[in-house]
């Protein structure tokens, strides 16, 4: 009796390893993929009157990077970013929890890729989009809904592998 | 070529592994003693090969030959040589390589130190480590060959993970899987006990210097993970509850009951099958830490590259030993009877606590290593467990275990009082009381937890003292301390020593949990912070260029009451083709305190964030597991089990803890 428990147990576990195999535990899903993006209205970094709206996502395929001068990882993915825009990839940016003298010194050295950039000082329209950490990156579809989102910094592979066919997809879809 | 060489090196070990698997356990089953003896030579000849394709995969890092994927993706031209050499383990597939190495020289190891047991049971043995460097060799050849060539070969390899480019990294893995890999001999010497119908004291004391041997490594090489990551991750942690780190302290935990029971079964003749038990789980768990580590089911820092393919071979394997091992010992271990009974208290229902805690303790680590994976597959989300959890659970377990230590060994066999016990000892009692009371004043302010565990830390070192004066005051026979210290035995002293090491060990936990400082500070250079009364003044930072990184050197000045005495240089290196900056921490460590600093991220103009720690009593945590290693080595060397297993050549000799039905 003892030992059908026992085999029992071990059987389970096996199984519950098993299953482990299948999942990935690095995804780490948002709620808000599949939704719409959060409303938000932002003064932008570089030009001082201008505002940066969710609607200027809509209307095609895009990315929307949450970054900041202050984030090492994000100096990381910056020359991806900018071969990016210089390919035709439209991107948006969200400047979290920055100054904005620092932000744009930092646009400066390293170029800007970015088409419009929100300037979040306070971080508040960052906990709408459940930022947790700099770099994230979002891929938002022509219709303004979020549909992936990437943590941590881009690489290559993750852009080859994932993003570019999606926002190809994206855009075909569309059109 | 080298790779080529190095390929057929493995095919032959494999087969050899065949041999060695097979001819043994059929020749011992069958009582062919020619089969039998192919046993030690198909060790050595396994060995050997493997020593060679290790050679071959080194000979192509240290030359660079890119033509190997396994090089090209752990190594680089500017690597320093000696890095080139650890960069061997630093992947998935040449760190599988290190252990099967480590694997078949443990069958040497056995062959060459089980010359004087019974044919039968050294066949055996080797035969079931056969068995299991053959389903680690077929994992590595058919899922992760270290010899696959990349062609064609890129002009430069990428580069070692920055974080495994250090000291404590070289002989980490190796010391660690020592450990993982001692368990097996253990393991194979409770299979072929099982196998053999002959599980006696002999049994126990034959696998007793294996244990403590495999235990041994293992402290240490999870000491010295420890030791690597309270430097080399800069954020001055030294346990994280990571998962993997759980991986390799699961079977810490059981492989510390085993000695303990081990110790009963050889003295008593008691707890036999439940030792067996414990040698089994002990070994599943080093599969399963394997496959946390390489199957990609948790993450952690730890964690190779994932494949599906290989986590699946992994838990085939896992599935096929411990199931396999499970049937034989529901087979076989009842027959094999209670041994010495014993009264409710007594050294050996001591023991018997303290093996059911560490199992405990075990299954609670298990449980929140696991229970992320279980609630991910049962579609219930993805959650973390981290260390508060662990922290609760484990404390409450721990507590007693460590309080037992000190109690134990004052304790007679078969049958003690513990009022008479305690009266014995209500003056360590009392001592072990004031100075828990008293020595976190000495620190900061009181808590009852911190004085707790000092109190018992006290406890145990107290109890051993005093253990160990009275039997040198039982020993007239010797005349003067030396002669009388060298009359005690290397497994006595070797105990006594990882007790202590214990006690000192856990003065380190409780001290840096209660009385750790950390501030997070922006610094501008000629600022200072001040922790612990400790002024740190940052004198800004200077590049600085490595043989295959550069660096922010920062300055910072370390001075009390206006006089410095050190100056700590924490870097901030960045590794060209790795995304990610290293964070190199500078400490000043002392025998009551490690000062600690280490580079946040540059904020401009100069500024950078700084992280500076105060940690109490560091070095008595690392002290601490050298005196438990060296205690786990002293013990194994002792004469007692050399001589032991040569009077033992003649089999079934009568003695009384071998009687199968437990006549006493």
């Amino acid at each position: 009796m003892r030992l059908v428990v026992s085999f029992f147990v071990f059987g389970l576990l096996v199984l519950l390893l098993w299953a482990g195999l299948g999942l990935n535990p690095r995804e780490l899903p948002s709620p808000l993929v599949g939704r719409p993006t959060p409303v938000f209205e932002l003064p932008e970094l570089l030009d001082g009157e201008g505002r940066f709206q969710h609607q200027a996502l809509r209307g095609q395929a895009s990315l929307f990077n949450v970054w900041a001068s202050w984030c090492v990882s994000c100096r990381a993915e910056h020359g991806l970013l900018m071969e990016l825009a210089r390919a035709g990839v439209p991107i948006y940016g969200l400047n979290y929890k920055d100054t904005r003298t620092e932000a744009i010194a930092y646009l400066r050295r390293g170029g800007n890729p970015y088409r419009a950039i929100g300037f979040d000082a306070a971080g508040q329209v960052g906990i709408d989009w459940g930022v947790y950490g700099t770099p994230e990156t979002f891929v938002i579809g022509p219709d303004g809904v979020i549909r992936y989102k990437h943590v941590g910094p881009l690489s290559r592979r993750v852009l080859t592998e994932t993003i570019l066919p999606l926002l190809q997809s994206l855009d075909g879809a569309a059109s | 070529m080298n790779a080529e060489l190095g390929q057929v090196a493995l095919a032959l070990a494999l087969s050899l592994a065949l041999v060695q698997a097979v001819l043994p356990i059929v020749g011992a089953a069958r009582g062919n003693p020619a089969w039998m003896r192919i046993a030690p030579y198909a060790a050595v000849g396994q060995f050997f090969m493997v020593a060679l394709a290790f050679a071959c995969l080194v000979a192509a890092f240290v030359s660079s030959d890119f033509s190997v994927r396994y090089v090209a993706s752990h190594s680089n031209l500017a690597l320093p040589t000696h890095y080139k050499v650890t960069a061997v383990w630093g992947g998935h597939e040449g760190s599988l390589l290190l252990w099967v190495l480590m694997l078949s020289g443990w069958g040497v190891a056995v062959s060459l130190g089980s010359r004087s047991l019974p044919l039968t049971m050294t066949a055996r043995v080797l035969g079931v480590m056969g068995l299991v460097s053959l389903g680690f060799l077929a994992f590595m050849i058919f899922t992760s060959n270290p010899f696959d060539r990349l062609l064609p070969a890129p002009l430069d390899g990428r580069d070692l993970n920055p974080l495994l480019q250090d000291p404590g990294m070289i002989f980490h893995p190796p010391l660690l899987y020592m450990g993982y890999v001692g368990f097996s001999v253990t393991f194979a010497f409770a299979i072929a006990a099982l196998l053999g119908g002959r599980l006696d004291a002999a049994w126990a004391r034959w696998s007793r210097p294996w244990a403590a041997v495999a235990w041994a490594f293992l402290t240490f090489g999870i000491g010295l993970g420890s030791w690597w990551a309270y430097y080399e991750l800069g954020w001055g942690g030294w346990w994280f509850w990571d998962p993997v780190e759980n991986a390799s302290f699961m079977p810490w935990l059981t492989g510390t009951a085993l000695l303990h029971s081990l110790a009963v079964s050889e003295k008593r003749g008691s707890f036999k099958s439940w030792t067996v038990m414990l040698a089994i789980l002990t070994f599943a768990l080093t599969l399963l830490g394997a496959f946390l580590v390489r199957s990609g089911v948790i993450t952690s820092v730890h964690a190779f590259a994932t494949d599906p393919e290989r986590g699946v071979f992994l838990l085939a394997f896992l599935a096929l030993s411990t199931g396999l091992s499970l049937a034989l010992y529901a087979w076989r271990a009842p027959k094999v009877g209670m041994g010495g009974s014993f009264a409710p208290f007594s050294r050996e229902s001591l023991l018997l606590s303290n093996n059911v805690l560490l199992v405990v303790a075990m299954l609670a680590v298990m449980l929140g290593t696991l229970y992320p994976l279980a609630m991910d597959a049962l579609g219930l989300g993805k959650i973390s467990v981290g260390p508060p959890y662990f922290e609760r659970v484990f404390a409450p377990i721990m507590m007693p275990l460590l309080f037992l230590i000190g109690l134990g060994s004052q304790t007679r066999w078969k049958q003690d009082d513990p009022m008479t016990l305690l009266w014995k000892l209500r003056w360590l009692l009392l001592a072990s009381l004031v100075i828990g009371g008293l020595w976190p004043f000495a620190v900061g302010h009181w808590s009852p937890l911190t004085s707790g565990s000092l109190m018992i830390a006290a406890w145990i070192g107290l109890t051993v003292l005093r253990d160990i004066v009275t039997r040198l005051q039982g020993n007239a026979g010797h005349r003067g301390l030396a002669a009388r210290l060298g009359s005690l035995k290397p497994s006595y002293l070797g105990m006594q020593m990882a007790h202590t090491g214990i006690a000192v060990f856990l003065v380190a936990v409780a001290m840096v949990m209660s009385y750790e400082e950390e501030r997070d500070v922006r610094l501008v250079p000629g600022e200072s912070v001040e922790v612990s009364g400790y002024d740190f003044r940052f004198q800004g930072t200077s590049r600085v260029q490595g043989p295959n990184y550069s660096a922010e050197r920062g300055v910072v000045e370390v001075s009390r009451d206006g006089r410095v005495f050190t100056t700590l240089y924490p870097e901030k290196r960045h590794h060209p083709g790795q995304e990610m900056p290293m964070t190199n921490a500078a400490l000043d460590r002392g025998l009551f305190r490690d000062l600690y600093v280490s580079l946040g991220d540059p904020l401009g103009g100069g500024a950078w964030v700084v992280r500076v720690y105060y940690k109490p009593y560091m070095t008595w945590m690392w002290s601490g597991c050298l005196l438990m290693v060296f205690g786990g080595l002293l013990a194994a060397a002792d004469r007692r089990y050399r001589l032991a297993s040569t009077r033992r050549v003649a089999p079934a000799v009568g003695t009384t803890s071998t009687s199968p039905a437990g006549g006493r």
